[in-house]
């Protein structure tokens, strides 16, 4: 039986490794799917514990939150093809349009 | 006795007229907006008269109708009071607002603002009833805003004229001051005596008798202070001095707008007021005293300018001052009654000669009586009622006006006391002065040849441009014709004891005013009618004698006395006094002071002041916004790390 702070401990780790792949991306590609890791990370945790606490209830929000993540995605996915065919580039460095 | 379904409907059937003609005056109603006015005042009057037997029977109302205002202590109700001061009002106020009504549309025949006229003419009747009727302070205190609200209106009825929109201001602003004295007056009686309920404040008047109180750091005898504070409101409406400068130019409105409202009815709110209050004032003789004073030198003064003013509707206005004057000095001496005996009477006849006024105005376009003249053939009727509303407003025997003012003249020698010996011999002047100003009126308007001159500009001759004077339609003589046989008539009721009749009128205001007690004999009687009557006839002779037998003498004494008849003319120099004095100084502090510091620099410094430096916090802050996605997450990474460490180290 794997214990629950090994579960802890993955999470933990993907959860890093979005927010650094976030952050230090430039390629908006790339830092979608770092934001994919987190939520999946949130995801681990959320299942993990609720077969520790023996409840349903935090299965049922891993599910919500697939669900936001699916319907996230396929709205930044629209968003970056929009982007790309404006500006023909992926690199987040180059879209400043929104400076104060 | 119980408040009857007639006495609710005295002032709330021109209240509906009003609502009607101002909803649907517009579309609806228009050139007939005078059948609901003139129908629902008629009403009204119809409901009075039935109000006035139950009086006579005996029979008073006092009842609350709707409970107004619930706060505390502090309790004011729509209520009912009709006893026989209230009647007697009642009748005046409809009698008048309802043969006025009907004159109007004649007068007002084809104005564009007809509807609008009657709408107001209705809310002003509505007010004044409720005024009349009230039987507390704060329903007096509504009526007495409501007219001023509704003369205010009508004042600046012709309101693209700037002469009437400035009188309509100038009349608003001039009651501020007065109105704001009856307020304080009205607060003091609260703080006083816990209630604004008539009956129980003149039920515990007596409480007050020796109590002082400090006011703006003067030790006031109490009742005194009431009472002068009262009269301040006084003043304000019935246009005494110092505040009768805006009844003049109130004569701007329509001119069954100055019979009913700045002769019949509104200015002698003020008499009521005082007659009402007569508790009050009865225990304070200085209070007593200064009403007599004012009284009697407004009578003086405004009569002494009547003299020599040369517009029609002006010199009644300065004739009404004059008899408010009357009016308040008889409630000076103590006799209530004749005061308001003289509001009842002077009602019929000053509004005969306001509208006789609107007559002539009518037919000749113009306000100026040197410009009149030779009237008497065009105009007959309205002739003939002039000279019997002037006989009457002169005091000639057997007429309203001779008893009413008799009655006063009496009072005031029988009062024996130094004022009243001064306002004695102030009220024999005005005796004097009154029928010599109307009859100079009458003579240069009526009498001798037309002087008019913009009727010889129709390049026709002058004897074919006096063909275009007529007499004015039966719709307005008619109620000329009712109104005289008032101004003959209507003191008859009062006719004292000495020449034979019951001085009915006193008897039935007995019980609201008291009666004063006199101190002379018959001969004495006799010596000041006499006295009073021979001043009147000097007054008509002088007149008839300057102004017809020998019309170029006045000019003469026009120039003999420049200075006097300067002054004169000038109106004492009032007007211009108070533009010195009060005017210049407050519009000098408006546009040195308030525009230019306290609206310039503190108000519009605090208003753009604070978008200002908002904005010029976020010209610094905007610079954070980068339009990098990369910070932004650098930002909500470093802002989730500081909530974590925060929730960590505060657990």
């Amino acid at each position: 039986m794997v214990p629950l702070s090994w579960y802890m401990v993955l999470s933990m780790i993907v959860f890093s490794i979005g927010v650094f792949g976030f952050l230090s991306r430039r390629n908006i590609i790339l830092m979608f799917m770092s934001i994919e890791l987190m939520l999946n990370a949130v995801n681990i945790n959320l299942i993990a514990l609720s077969h520790y606490l023996q409840d349903m209830r935090g299965q049922i929000l891993a599910f919500f939150v697939i669900a936001v993540a699916a319907a996230e995605a396929a709205i930044g996915l629209a968003i970056v093809i929009a982007l790309f065919r404006n500006k023909a580039t992926a690199h987040v460095d180059e879209m400043k349009e929104m400076q104060g | 006795m119980e408040l009857q379904f007639y006495h609710i409907l005295i002032p709330f059937l021109p209240l509906a007229g009003f609502i009607i003609n101002i909803l649907l005056g517009k579309e609806v109603t228009r050139y007939k907006a005078h059948w609901p006015a003139v129908l629902f005042v008629a009403g009204s009057w119809v409901c009075s008269l039935f109000a006035l037997r139950d009086v006579m029977a005996g029979k008073i109302v006092n009842a609350d109708l709707y409970s107004w205002i619930v706060s505390g202590t502090f309790k004011v109700s729509v209520g009912f009071l009709i006893d026989p001061l209230t009647a007697v009002m009642l009748i005046v106020v409809t009698t008048c607002a309802t043969l006025i009504h009907i004159y109007a549309i004649g007068y007002m025949h084809g104005d564009t603002g007809y509807y609008r006229f009657f709408a107001y003419m209705n809310l002003f009747t509505f007010c004044m009833l409720m005024l009349v009727t009230g039987n507390n302070f704060l329903q007096l205190y509504f009526g007495w805003e409501g007219v001023g609200l509704c003369s205010y209106f009508l004042i600046g009825y012709y309101f693209d004229k700037k002469s009437a929109a400035d009188a309509g201001k100038k009349a608003f602003i001039v009651n501020r001051f007065g109105d704001f004295g009856f307020g304080l007056g009205v607060f003091m009686i609260f703080l006083t005596f816990g209630t604004l309920h008539y009956t129980d404040v003149f039920s515990n008047v007596s409480l007050m008798v020796g109590q002082r109180v400090n006011f703006l750091g003067w030790n006031a005898d109490l009742p005194t202070l009431i009472a002068l504070l009262l009269f301040c409101g006084a003043i304000g409406k019935s246009a005494q001095i110092p505040l009768h400068v805006w009844l003049p130019d109130a004569m701007e409105g329509p001119t069954p707008v100055s019979a009913l409202i700045h002769a019949a009815t509104m200015v002698t709110a003020g008499v009521f007021l005082v007659a009402r209050c007569s508790p009050i004032f009865n225990l304070s003789e200085v209070a007593m005293n200064v009403v007599a004073v004012i009284g009697a030198l407004t009578m003086f003064f405004a009569a002494t300018i009547a003299v020599v003013q040369n517009d029609i509707k002006r010199i009644i206005a300065y004739s009404t001052c004059s008899h408010l004057g009357y009016m308040f000095l008889a409630c000076g001496v103590g006799a209530y009654a004749a005061g308001i005996f003289h509001l009842y009477t002077h009602a019929f006849f000053k509004a005969l000669l306001f509208l006789s006024a609107g007559s002539v105005i009518h037919a000749v376009h113009t306000n100026n009586i040197q410009e009149m003249g030779g009237l008497k053939k065009y105009m007959p009727i309205t002739y003939a009622v002039f000279v019997i509303g002037a006989l009457s407003a002169g005091g000639f025997p057997g007429l309203s006006g001779f008893f009413s003012k008799d009655e006063i003249i009496w009072s005031a020698y029988a009062a024996h006391t130094p004022v009243g010996t001064f306002v004695w011999i102030l009220a024999l002047a005005g005796a004097f002065f009154t029928p010599f100003y109307t009859f100079r009126l009458i003579f240069l308007t009526f009498h001798g040849k037309n002087r008019g001159v913009h009727h010889e500009e129709h390049g026709h001759g002058s004897h074919h441009g006096e063909h275009h004077f007529h007499e004015s339609p039966k719709v307005m003589t008619i109620p000329l014709m009712l109104l005289a046989v008032g101004a003959v008539a209507a003191g008859w009721i009062g006719i004292p004891p000495i020449l034979g009749g019951g001085a009915h009128f006193a008897e039935f205001l007995k019980p609201v005013v008291g009666h004063p007690e006199f101190h002379g004999t018959h001969a004495e009687e006799w010596g000041v009618m006499g006295l009073s009557t021979t001043l009147a006839l000097i007054g008509l002779g002088l007149a008839a004698f300057l102004y017809l037998r020998t019309t170029d003498l006045p000019v003469r004494i026009g120039k003999a006395f420049k200075g006097l008849y300067t002054i004169l003319y000038n109106k004492y120099y009032i007007d211009e006094l108070y533009n010195y004095t009060i005017i210049r100084p407050t519009m000098w502090f408006a546009n040195h002071v308030l525009v230019a510091i306290t609206d310039a620099k503190i108000i519009e410094g605090i208003v753009n002041g604070v978008p200002g430096a908002i904005g010029r916090f976020s010209q610094s802050l905007r610079k954070i916004q980068t339009g990098l996605v990369e910070h932004y997450g650098i930002f909500m990474a470093a802002g989730a790390v500081f909530i974590i460490a925060l929730a960590l180290l505060l657990r």
